[in-house]
């Protein structure tokens, strides 16, 4: 193409470069490296990504050290260890098991089942909103009656319920379990952009030059709303580490014999423990805080960054 | 008009009987049986299979289904096999204490959330608008559970500044000191479910106002003469009050839900800390009736928010 360029008119090749590459300059970034710019602009958002990013590491890799059935034993020489005694930086629970390694193996468990749930909820949510909002008409009536019925649900009732029946149950049936509920609010928002979106110029073109509905569906409207969906996606993370732990807490969630963050708030129930023995539920009750605030605050980062007019890197 | 709530209330029901028939299938779906539990544990086999056979849980599942259904009508929900009394009185004992316990949350929040989101919208983009945007966001993200049990702790027992479990204290029988001591117990809950409970109501109300205050009739208002505390008071502040007004109803079912985790963490006898139970005692017959009404509970607070929301805007009105 330059070669075209260059016989039909008097730009001379240096000229051509140096006009290609103001142009590049000047062309909108890419949007990883929007944001990226915005994170560099907003020190707290650095952080709260360190924070996330490190914390969710260091348990992936530091859960593989521990031996979770030896950890689990009862020790009775350690009952209630204070924190840093016997070695235990954060002491010991009633059967004398250290807290600091529940705390990561459990926080290992709630991550993985909350990113197990966001991952099928939403893809779940995001397409039920997408098809429902870009077919008019029965198919989407029908979808709202369903959606409608879902949110008439009593759901933490519901999730009690299914748990309670299905027998042998463990991390892959409870997320199961948790995802049927928690494509909602996903595909509420994705349904009212879609509704937007298809009624466009381009989705109008392309329908008229007969592109199949599958692929204007997911390959013309879905990239459209992708920053909605990304922003969405890490706002419901921080909210569904809230759920399994919320279950657990209650005596719901993971059986006991598998540490969780919400077993182990759980140990404040004991009004003995809340007071006197607070290591053992004090720190969970503190990480999930500092992750759902880290979370969301990346959440809050990525959704300005998608809105040029809130952006606060790379500024102009 | 009518017509709009006539079609949302004939859309309600297939709902409500598609929910009482999954409520019912669960139910049954559930491990173990009523009997064996409920009578002396040398009880023969034979004679619980008697049970089973004249209380007609061997007939197919759309008889029993229908048979709980004509009782559901006469007002009979069966016997809790727990507390062996009717399922009717003993929620009915317990709702009480969990509506209360509700509509005190949801006046707070009101009280919390209305001056703010005018507060906000006011001073948009100067401090007092960060600091309500920072509260919102905490209390947005952090679970609820987590902020009750810190709640409890903090407030409850190392301040020791309200009770931590119950709904009466023991000795308060009569007359004033009842009632006293009924609102002292479920003040902390409803303070700490109130503050974290103001997010959308505070966001609404902010944008409202921030519209408003570029529109005509409220320029209007400021030209001849109105005082800007007025102005906010009476012209903004009026007009945002119908659409707030339904997220009342919404916001029923998230108090159901969350009543869930505030009884279990005071230990505060209601509807929702019976739940929990009945589900360690596979108390059927209870779990079912409170599945029941906290769907059409929820049921009831959309159609309200969806009939006060039609009110305010005829263009979701449906012809």
């Amino acid at each position: 193409m330059a070669e075209n360029f260059n016989r039909n008119t008097n730009v001379s090749a240096n000229d051509l470069a140096r006009l290609s590459q103001e142009a590049e300059a000047e062309a909108t970034p890419s949007s990883a490296r929007i944001v990226w710019d915005e994170f560099k602009a907003d020190k707290p958002a650095m952080v709260a990504l360190v924070i996330v990013v490190g914390f969710i590491l260091f348990v992936m890799i530091a859960s593989l050290f521990i031996n979770t059935p030896k950890m689990m034993q009862t020790n009775i020489m350690a009952y209630f260890d204070r924190p840093g005694t016997d070695g235990m930086w954060l002491g010991a629970d009633s059967a004398g098991r250290s807290v600091a390694k529940q705390l990561i193996v459990g926080s290992r468990n709630s991550i993985g089942i909350a990113i197990g749930l966001t991952v099928i909820s939403s893809t779940f949510g995001i397409c039920w909103g997408l098809i429902s909002g870009y077919f008019n008409g029965y198919i989407d009536w029908g979808m709202q009656r369903v959606y409608d019925f879902m949110m008439m649900l009593p759901m933490t009732m519901m999730i009690i319920v299914l748990v309670t029946i299905i027998p042998h149950y463990n991390a892959i049936t409870l997320t199961l379990i948790f995802s049927i509920f928690y494509w909602e609010g996903t595909s509420r928002l994705i349904r009212s952009r879609t509704l937007a979106e298809s009624e466009k110029d381009y989705v109008a073109a392309s329908k008229t030059s007969g592109t199949s509905n599958f692929k204007i569906i997911f390959r013309e409207i879905m990239p459209n709303i992708s920053s909605l969906i990304i922003v969405d996606t890490t706002l419901s993370f921080a909210e569904n580490i809230g759920v399994e732990t919320g279950l657990s807490y209650l005596g719901f969630g993971l059986p006991t014999q598998t540490p969780s963050l919400g077993t182990m708030i759980a140990n404040a129930n004991d009004p003995n423990n809340i007071t006197q023995y607070w290591w053992t539920w004090l720190p969970a009750a503190l990480e999930i805080i500092i992750l759902c605030l880290s979370i969301s605050y990346i959440g809050q980062v990525i959704r300005r960054a998608a809105d040029a007019s809130q952006r606060q890197g790379a500024g102009d | 008009m009518w017509k709009t709530i006539l079609r949302r209330v004939l859309i309600m029901i297939p709902e409500v009987i598609i929910l009482s028939i999954l409520v019912f299938l669960l139910a049954k779906a559930m491990p173990g049986d009523p009997f064996t539990g409920s009578i002396n544990p040398k009880a023969d086999p034979a004679q619980i299979h008697h049970l089973m056979k004249i209380n007609g849980l061997y007939d197919p599942w759309y008889q029993q289904y229908w048979n709980w259904v004509v009782h559901l009508f006469h007002g009979n929900l069966g016997n809790s096999y727990q507390y062996q009394e009717p399922v009717t009185r003993l929620i009915s004992s317990r709702a009480a204490n969990t509506l209360w316990l509700a509509l005190l949350t949801m006046v707070l929040t009101y009280a919390l959330a209305l001056p703010m989101g005018v507060f906000a919208g006011r001073h948009e983009g100067k401090l007092p608008d960060t600091v309500i945007r920072v509260y919102t966001y905490v209390t947005y993200c952090i679970p609820f559970f987590v902020i009750l049990v810190i709640g409890i702790w903090i407030f409850g027992y190392v301040l020791g500044w309200f009770p931590t479990t119950g709904s009466i204290s023991a000795d308060a029988t009569s007359g004033f000191k009842s009632i006293w001591s009924r609102a002292y117990h479920i003040l902390l809950p409803a303070i700490l479910g109130a503050l974290f409970s103001t997010v959308n109501i505070v966001q609404y109300l902010r944008s409202e106002v921030i519209d408003a205050k570029r529109s005509d009739y409220v320029r209007t208002a400021r030209s001849k003469g109105v005082p800007n505390k007025d102005v906010y008071r009476h012209h903004i502040f009026r007009n945002s009050l119908l659409p707030i007004a339904a997220f009342a109803g919404y916001s029923i079912t998230g108090l159901l839900n969350g009543s869930i985790f505030t009884e279990t963490v005071f230990s505060y006898p209601g509807m929702g800390l019976l739940f929990v139970n009945s589900i360690s005692y596979r108390d059927y017959t209870v779990i079912t009736a409170l599945v029941l009404i906290y769907g059409i509970l929820n049921l009831l607070g959309t159609l309200l928010s969806d009939i006060i929301l039609s009110i305010v805007d005829p263009r979701i009105r449906i012809e």
